[in-house]
């Protein structure tokens, strides 16, 4: 049903550090070779070895920079990472638009899925994703995206501390974080309090489940890392001062 | 806590199953080898996942090694050995078995050892099990024989060894739990790649300052709290400007530097005389101090000596002063002031000295205490820890330049004035690091090579003085490579970069074969590419090659494939057994020492053999005697696993030291335990034995890790190791030049290695710049590693490709503007050397006297199973072509005075923008590459995966 | 967006199709609709055949056309659903009043009932149009469809396809249809209206979404220096199709000529003229709005840009 449910019991997502990411691709690599084998089964490669090669992502990491944040410091720019994904939004035109029924999104966890056996492939929920969070496998023919790993987060065959998705469990740096946004308590919920967790766009009124933390104000300036200016020692110089010291 | 799946009755399983059986080995999509657990199902590779048990990288995994399926199912891997029969290059290859290819390189082999075995030269590359490769060209009676170290990394590792006993690389890590204040010099990635993401993850959870000093703000330096965008090759200035403040404002660690360095050491001023500049020691060798108690000199090895750090003292016949004072002299001069330096580095005086009060102030205000009580190595019990919480780390941005020795020596220099080394919050060895300084053994085939004799010890080794150098009753070279000659005395890792150009030119002598393992040398491990593939391929007058056998091991078609004339097919790392050992590069962390194995999780589907099982079976048609029994029958018929098990280097030490002795249950020592890969592979592939709680810093004076060491056999002795802040090894080779001693360089030498032979650090400009034209040549390129690709081999991987299937030359947006330079044309890179063109991207990141792209993107058309119009070969780029192995005068190599270390970044180019025709494609003229039998392109379509979804349904 | 053609074909197609059963609705209403099995056979084929073709060319850029009756469950919340369900619906009025129209005498039903059966099928067929107009209209991401401008256009431009393709169709069986030329007039000069009050708005407005905003730094300057893959990807060749701001000039300015203007001034023009060249310049006229009509549709997706092109360095979308 691609009627939104009112409310969803949990609203798993994931919350990303942009602090943090060094952009080393690692959440992009494991989401691809969990997935490529995992529910959306395969995520195809088109041109695989040659020129235009055109595979199916679910996760992707842009590098920008970014000037006239205070996380510049004292420099005129700074660099950001920033891997996105599907935002498992609260209020996703994604769903709503797709006239089949295939994409829908859970009222118990509020994970956005689509089900392919009903995908027509018209491709108007990837339009309707602001943030390109769907892929459509040409190949196919139908649209694929993120599933926040559902065959990981709940799977008896692993172990429990392996239920979180794929990119969560390999970031090597942890700038991703995955949990229930919706319980208060939560360690993501306490994170994005914290670290004034935002939402991407929000003026599209998608309301985004997973957040984004933005980069910290840089450390680069005397304001921010108070250090005493270091002083000569005394008018016998340095030596003197050792020897001063030495005989105390 | 994981959520338990609720109802939604979407059809979707929650629990699909996700393998039949799950293996461990070993990563090695690059040499950081972290642990994982292979997922198979119907023996098909399902999912590589991070070991969490695993030392070095505790559950995660990078972008390559999560791509490792695509590695292991590379439409270029080689299927079956290979024999040229066309010319050179020509891709003309037949398919042979493996016993003729292995006869037909034991006939050669075994006529070179029987006439002049110096005349194989065997070099490895990225190898990583160097212990047995140059364990096989000692016991060929080869000193030709080396692994990638010199054109990696030497400059760090050699600076580390002489100066703190250990050194950066992966030997060693910042304290990534108690730091408070972190600087990365010049690294992009590195070989530790995962534990230092994991580790900037703590600094970032714990807040404290991560600073990188680095021309581009890329990667790490992207999320350091502050980025030193600086000039590249300037970090010495920099450094040696930081250390003039704190030694102007007294903030140095005096009791550390007396007790842990050679600060108080005595040195002999005797201008003129071959003792001038050396230790002043006693009779039985050691080194003197001045004891302000007795008024008199003394060993200084003696504990509780109060020893003065300044004045001049009558030792002997001789006058002395500590070491100290020459250093604080010298730093102490104007012209290491910030000031003086600041314009050169790009770095304004008030960061440099906003920086060096920063680090003043974490080290000595904000010092932090572990409740844990150790005691010295002279029996003095201490209640806790006191540390310095600063930390640094260092890479090929220090090393790969001409003055790297000494910037990396300033680095080290830097750490023991805050008393930072191996302390808490501070840079930390990992075992078997720290070792004596200097090391030992000496580097061996001195006494020459003789026919069908083994060499007599390991061929790289640690020079202590002009004595040990491998050079002939001449004074020329004995290595091909020219290591460990007067052209490069403390080459510690050999010079690979130069054996090709070396062996051509017949300087010093002509080679018959050469030996090539993992090492792309046609492409991107060398400079200058294309005149490396003309020497490849360079005939005598007779019509024969100049370098007249060539065999080399690759697992796929790479540029190098296409020119050897023997091919030997190795398997990938999901195949194999191998061996992560501490004989060789180990993978300890901090509070223990690691090591591990790979098991073949899976069948190799081609006739491939992996090489170090390859290499044991030539040492045994060889007969070589570490290799054969006294029958002649071959010493480990069962392969590299039977030599990981059962090879003894010294009594009780073999390749790995977990779960040793007949009953597994000792540790470094002991019997080989034929049980010993079985209980491997029970605990998940790996090793990790811990060091007692209390010897986990101050490893250089703490008696129980110094014990411990011994136990373990890193060390000879449970010594303390003094830190050389004073490097007297360098002023031997200085005196020798100034014409003391019964060695001495040829004159052509002496002038250089009198300037770069200096026992304090120094900085000099690079050697490129300083002879080229800085209006001509205006700006520095460099390169800089993808986290996500491994030199060469991710072009292969459809994956990894997809993310950087072409480099770009990253130029800053002002410097472009002068140029009216624009976004995405395309532009001509101009050195002394050569030209390549390549897309631009303009940036503000990036030093503004500074390029930089993606390192070993480019490819040759042809190669690595891609398809001709892959960007790789149509609109990515190397680098390299511009790169020269030389020095622009021609006479020396590119490389650094004193270890021979390449000097990549030292390249200086101009930008031009390319005519307007011109302005499409990288136009590479490199021919084509015909892959070899067997090999084609990968597939259009590739839906690897789907088969799994079926069967877990 | 990436200007599908098979997509471009449809909504001028079928639009066109729709618009004149809205015309012959509207005339049934007024009883003004001639009977004549020839004009009203083709022009009924015609108009269904648009119709059809339109559809099934949408189902050509479907990845699983056999699956395409699916599309008609999610009316709840799916335009393209209601889309689906609307055309399909608006053929039971259509070819009811097909059969009534034109074959009068088998089918027998009563001329009051055509007059029903006339507005209905005309309301369905202005609610297809409504339902596609709809589909884009409510795309937040792409400023150029998410506004007020989309809808009105869509449907004035139906309609007046189809009013000057039964005004050349009238006119090759002359059977006169009254008012129709100045219909048909006044319906360009709407549907060029709509149109310049579209172009007008999106060229003085941008989404408020910026390539802060959609990275979470609101207020900062975001500027792509590297993509997460070098070559185009499915979301960036779908979404992110890029047209030279000149280029897009040349081609507004066709639409509006051979969109509206042209044809405006045949149609008005040929009154004057004796009957066979009243035909031709009808049928050119028709001709002509063809090929503006979907200049101005190929412009509507080309010009229209997505907001995940912000991530891939677009300034504004
Ligand atoms: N411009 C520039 N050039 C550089 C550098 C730089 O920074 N800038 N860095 C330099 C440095 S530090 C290094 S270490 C070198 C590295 O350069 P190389 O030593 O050439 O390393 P790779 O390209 O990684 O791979 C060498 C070969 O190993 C093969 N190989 C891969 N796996 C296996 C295997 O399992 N078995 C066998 N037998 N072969 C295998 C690959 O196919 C490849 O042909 O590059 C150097 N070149
Ligand atoms: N992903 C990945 N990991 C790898 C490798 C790989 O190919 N890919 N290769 C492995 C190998 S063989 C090696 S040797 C290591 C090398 O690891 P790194 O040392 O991290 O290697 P590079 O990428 O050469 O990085 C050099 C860095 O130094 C900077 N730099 C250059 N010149 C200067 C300078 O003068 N001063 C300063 N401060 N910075 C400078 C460059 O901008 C660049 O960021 O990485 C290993 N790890
Ligand atoms: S794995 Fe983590 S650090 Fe690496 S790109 Fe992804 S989020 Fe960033
Ligand atoms: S990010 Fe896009 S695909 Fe994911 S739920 Fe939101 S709108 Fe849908
Ligand atoms: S492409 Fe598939 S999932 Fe997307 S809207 Fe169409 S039918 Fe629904
Ligand atoms: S949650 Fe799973 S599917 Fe989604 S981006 Fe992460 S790894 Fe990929
Ligand atoms: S860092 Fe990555 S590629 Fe290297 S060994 Fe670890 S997981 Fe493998
Ligand atoms: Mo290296």
């Amino acid at each position: 049903m691609t009627s939104l449910p009112e409310k969803t019991g949990k609203k798993l997502g994931l919350v990303i550090d942009l602090d943090t990411c060094v952009g080393c691709n690692a959440c992009v690599t494991n989401c691809k070779e969990w997935n490529t084998g995992g529910h959306m089964a395969p995520l195809t490669d088109l041109n695989a070895y040659g020129a235009e090669a055109d595979g199916v992502w679910f996760n992707r990491v842009h590098t920008y920079e970014v000037a006239g944040h205070e996380s510049c410091g004292a420099a005129p720019s700074r660099t950001m990472h920033f891997p996105r994904s599907c935002l498992h939004c609260e209020k996703p035109d994604c769903v709503t638009v797709c006239p089949t029924g295939a994409s829908y999104k859970r009222a118990s966890d509020g994970i956005v899925l689509v089900n392919e056996d009903m995908c027509i492939g018209c491709k108007l929920c990837s339009w309707a994703c602001p943030y390109g969070a769907r892929e459509f496998d040409v190949f196919e023919g139908v649209m694929k995206k993120c599933t926040l790993c559902i065959d990981r987060i709940y799977n008896e065959n692993l172990a429990e501390e392996d239920r979180v998705p794929a990119c969560v469990a390999t970031c090597p740096t942890s700038a991703r974080h995955f949990g229930d946004l919706s319980d208060p308590n939560s360690d993501v919920s306490k994170l994005v309090k914290s670290r004034g967790g935002v939402d991407l766009m929000p003026e599209l009124g998608y309301q985004p489940t997973n957040k984004y933390l933005p980069p910290r104000a840089r450390k680069d300036t005397t304001a921010a890392m108070p250090a005493p200016e270091l002083k000569p020692v005394t008018a016998d110089g340095f030596l003197g001062w050792v020897d001063k010291m030495l005989s105390r | 806590m994981a959520f338990t799946a609720p109802v939604e009755n979407d059809g979707v399983n929650t629990s699909p199953r996700v393998s039949d059986e799950v293996k461990t080995t070993t990563c090695y999509m690059c040499a950081c080898r972290c642990g994982i657990k292979v997922h198979l199902i119907d023996d098909q590779v399902r999912y590589i996942q991070g070991n969490r048990d695993h030392p070095v990288n505790k559950g995660v995994l990078c972008g390559k090694g999560a791509a490792g399926i695509m590695q292991h199912t590379s439409p270029a891997r080689l299927r079956k050995p290979l024999k040229r029969v066309g010319e050179r290059g020509a891709g003309e290859f037949i398919e042979i078995e493996w016993d003729e290819a292995l006869a037909s390189a034991t006939t050669l082999l075994a006529n070179i050892r029987a006439t002049d075995p110096k005349k194989l030269a065997f070099f490895t590359g990225r190898d990583q099990s160097q212990s047995l490769t140059g364990w096989w060209a000692n016991q060929f009676g080869t000193p030709n024989y080396a692994a990638h170290g010199g054109f990696c990394s030497v400059n760090m590792a050699t600076a580390g060894i002489y100066t703190i006993g250990g050194s950066f690389w992966e030997f060693g890590e910042p304290d990534w739990d108690h730091t408070k204040y972190f600087m990365m010099f010049g690294v992009a990635e590195d070989h530790d790649s995962n534990p230092i993401k994991i580790g900037l993850g703590k600094l970032k959870g714990r807040g404290a300052k991560f600073v990188s000093v680095n021309p581009a703000q890329t990667g790490y330096s992207a999320i350091a709290d502050e980025w030193v965008g600086i000039r590249p090759g300037t970090d010495g200035l920099f450094v040696l400007a930081i250390i003039h403040e704190l030694l102007k404002s007294g903030s140095v660690d005096l009791e550390y530097l007396i007790r842990y360095t050679n600060a108080p050491w005595l040195v002999i001023q005797a201008p003129g005389t071959q003792h001038d500049g050396l230790i002043a020691r006693d009779d039985a060798g050691n080194p003197l101090c001045w004891d302000k108690k007795s008024n008199s000199a003394v060993s200084a090895l003696l504990p509780d000596v109060a020893p003065a750090m300044r004045g001049s003292f009558e030792v002997g016949d001789k006058k002395a002063i500590p070491v100290f004072q020459l250093m604080a002299e010298r730093y102490l001069d104007g012209s290491y002031a910030p000031d003086a330096v600041a314009a050169r580095c790009g770095i304004t005086t008030d960061t440099i000295k906003r920086i060096a009060a920063e680090l003043a102030h974490v080290a000595f205000q904000q010092t932090i205490e572990l409740p844990i009580a150790w005691t010295d190595w002279a029996g003095r019990r201490h209640e806790k820890m006191i540390g310095r919480p600063v930390s640094m780390h260092a890479m090929r941005g220090i090393s790969a330049h001409t003055n790297g020795f000494h910037t990396c020596r300033a680095i080290h220099l830097l750490q023991m004035l805050l008393g930072s080394v191996d302390v808490p919050g501070g840079f930390r060895y990992k075992p078997p690091y720290p070792r004596p300084i200097p090391l030992g053994p000496k580097p061996a085939g001195k006494n020459g090579t003789r026919a069908n004799q083994p060499l007599g010890g390991m061929p790289l080794g640690f020079v202590t003085a002009p004595e040990d150098l491998l050079v002939d009753a001449n004074n020329q070279p004995i290595r091909i490579d020219k290591a460990y000659s007067w052209d490069h005395p403390m080459a510690s890792h050999g010079l690979m970069h130069m054996v090709i150009s070396n062996a051509v030119n017949g300087d010093p002598y002509t080679i018959n074969t050469l030996f090539l393992y993992m090492a792309n040398m046609a492409w991107n491990s060398s400079m200058n590419t294309r005149g490396t593939i003309d020497m490849l391929t360079a005939k005598n007058a007779d019509g024969s090659y100049k370098i007249p056998n060539i065999i080399y091991s690759d697992a796929y078609f790479s540029e190098t494939v296409a020119y050897a004339d023997l091919i030997l097919p190795d398997t990938t790392y999901l195949e194999r057994w191998d061996c992560v050992s501490l004989l060789d590069r180990p993978i300890s962390d901090a509070e223990a020492a690691c090591d591990a194995i790979r098991q073949p999780v899976v069948e190799p589907d081609r006739d491939v053999r992996g090489f170090q099982t390859v290499l044991l079976d030539l040492g045994a048609r060889l007969k070589l005697p570490g290799m054969t029994n006294t029958d002649g029958s071959p010493k480990y018929p069962g392969g590299y696993a039977d030599y990981l098990v059962n090879h003894e280097r010294a009594p009780g030490i073999g390749p790995l030291a977990g779960w040793r002795g007949a009953d597994g249950s000792s540790q470094g020592h002991g019997a080989p335990n034929p049980k010993q890969l079985d209980a491997y592979i029970a605990n998940g592939c790996f090793w990790r034995g811990e060091m007692p709680h209390d010897a986990k810093y101050f490893k250089f004076a703490n008696a129980s890790y110094l014990a411990w060491s011994k136990q373990m056999g890193f060390i000879p002795k449970a010594e303390q190791i003094v830190l050389q802040i004073y490097s007297e090894p360098l002023q031997k080779f200085r005196n020798a030049a100034r014409g003391h001693g019964a060695v001495q360089p040829p004159d052509k030498n002496r002038a250089r290695i009198d300037a770069y032979f200096d026992p304090l650090p120094i900085w000099y400009a690079p050697f490129e710049e300083a002879a080229i034209s800085s209006t001509e040549y205006p700006l520095h390129a460099l390169t800089q590693r993808p986290m996500h690709h491994y030199h060469s081999w991710g072009s292969q991987n459809a994956w990894l490709r997809q993310i950087t299937a072409q480099n770009r030359l990253f130029m800053n947006r002002a410097t472009a503007a002068t140029q009216n330079i624009n976004d995405d044309d395309w532009v001509w890179i101009i050195s002394h050397a050569g030209r390549v063109k390549a897309q631009v991207r303009l940036v503000d990141g990036v030093n503004k006297d500074t390029v930089w792209t993606w390192n070993a993107i480019g490819k040759r058309k042809g190669t690595w199973g891609l398809k001709p119009d892959a960007p790789e070969s149509t609109r990515g780029f190397l680098l390299n072509h511009v790169i020269s192995e030389h020095l622009p005068d021609q006479q020396h190599s590119n490389s650094d005075p004193v270890t021979g270390q390449a000097a990549w970044f030292d390249v200086r180019v101009r930008i031009e923008r390319a005519a307007d025709h011109e302005q499409k494609d990288a136009g590479h003229d490199f021919a084509p590459l015909t892959p070899p039998p067997g090999i084609s392109p990968g597939p259009d379509v590739l839906q690897y995966g789907a088969n799994f979804r079926e069967a877990a349904e | 967006m990436n200007p599908a053609l098979s997509v471009i074909f449809f909504t001028t197609a079928s639009g066109a199709g729709y618009g004149i059963l809205v015309m012959l609705g509207a005339y049934a209403a007024l009883g003004r609709l001639p009977q004549s099995m020839w004009f009203g056979l083709t022009t009924m084929v015609v108009a269904l055949g648009l119709i059809t073709a339109g559809l099934l060319s949408s189902t050509f850029h479907l990845g699983h056309p056999e699956r395409a009756w699916r599309a008609f469950s999610q009316w709840r919340s799916s335009w393209l659903s209601r889309e689906g369900i609307m055309a399909l619906a608006t053929y039971v009025p259509a070819l009811g009043f097909g059969l009534a129209w034109v074959f009068p005498e088998s089918v027998k039903v009563p001329l009051y009932l055509l007059g029903l059966l006339g507005p209905v099928m005309a309301v369905c067929a202005l609610g297809t149009i409504y339902t596609t107009a709809m589909i884009y209209r409510s795309l937040k991401p792409i400023h150029h469809w998410y506004n007020v401008h989309v809808v009105p256009a869509y449907l004035v431009l139906g309609v007046m396809t189809g009013a000057v393709l039964l005004f050349a169709l009238s006119l090759l069986f002359a059977e006169p249809l009254k008012f129709i030329a100045p219909i048909s007039g006044l319906l360009l000069a709407a549907g060029l209206t709509a149109k310049w009050r579209y172009w007008s708005f999106v060229d003085s407005t941008a989404g408020t979404s910026t390539p802060g905003t959609a990275t979470g730094l609101p207020g900062a300057q975001v500027k792509s220096i590297e993509w997460p893959h070098t070559e185009a990807n499915y979301v960036v060749k779908e979404m992110g199709f890029q047209i030279a701001r000149k280029h897009a000039g040349r081609l507004r300015t066709i639409a509006i000529w051979a969109g509206f203007v042209v044809p405006a001034v045949m149609i008005e023009f040929s009154i004057l003229m004796p009957a066979g060249v009243q035909v031709v310049l009808a049928v050119c006229a028709a001709l002509v709005m063809a090929l503006g009509i979907i200049t101005e549709r190929w412009l509507f997706f080309a010009e229209a840009k997505h907001t995940v092109t912000l991530y891939y360095g677009a300034e504004k979308a």
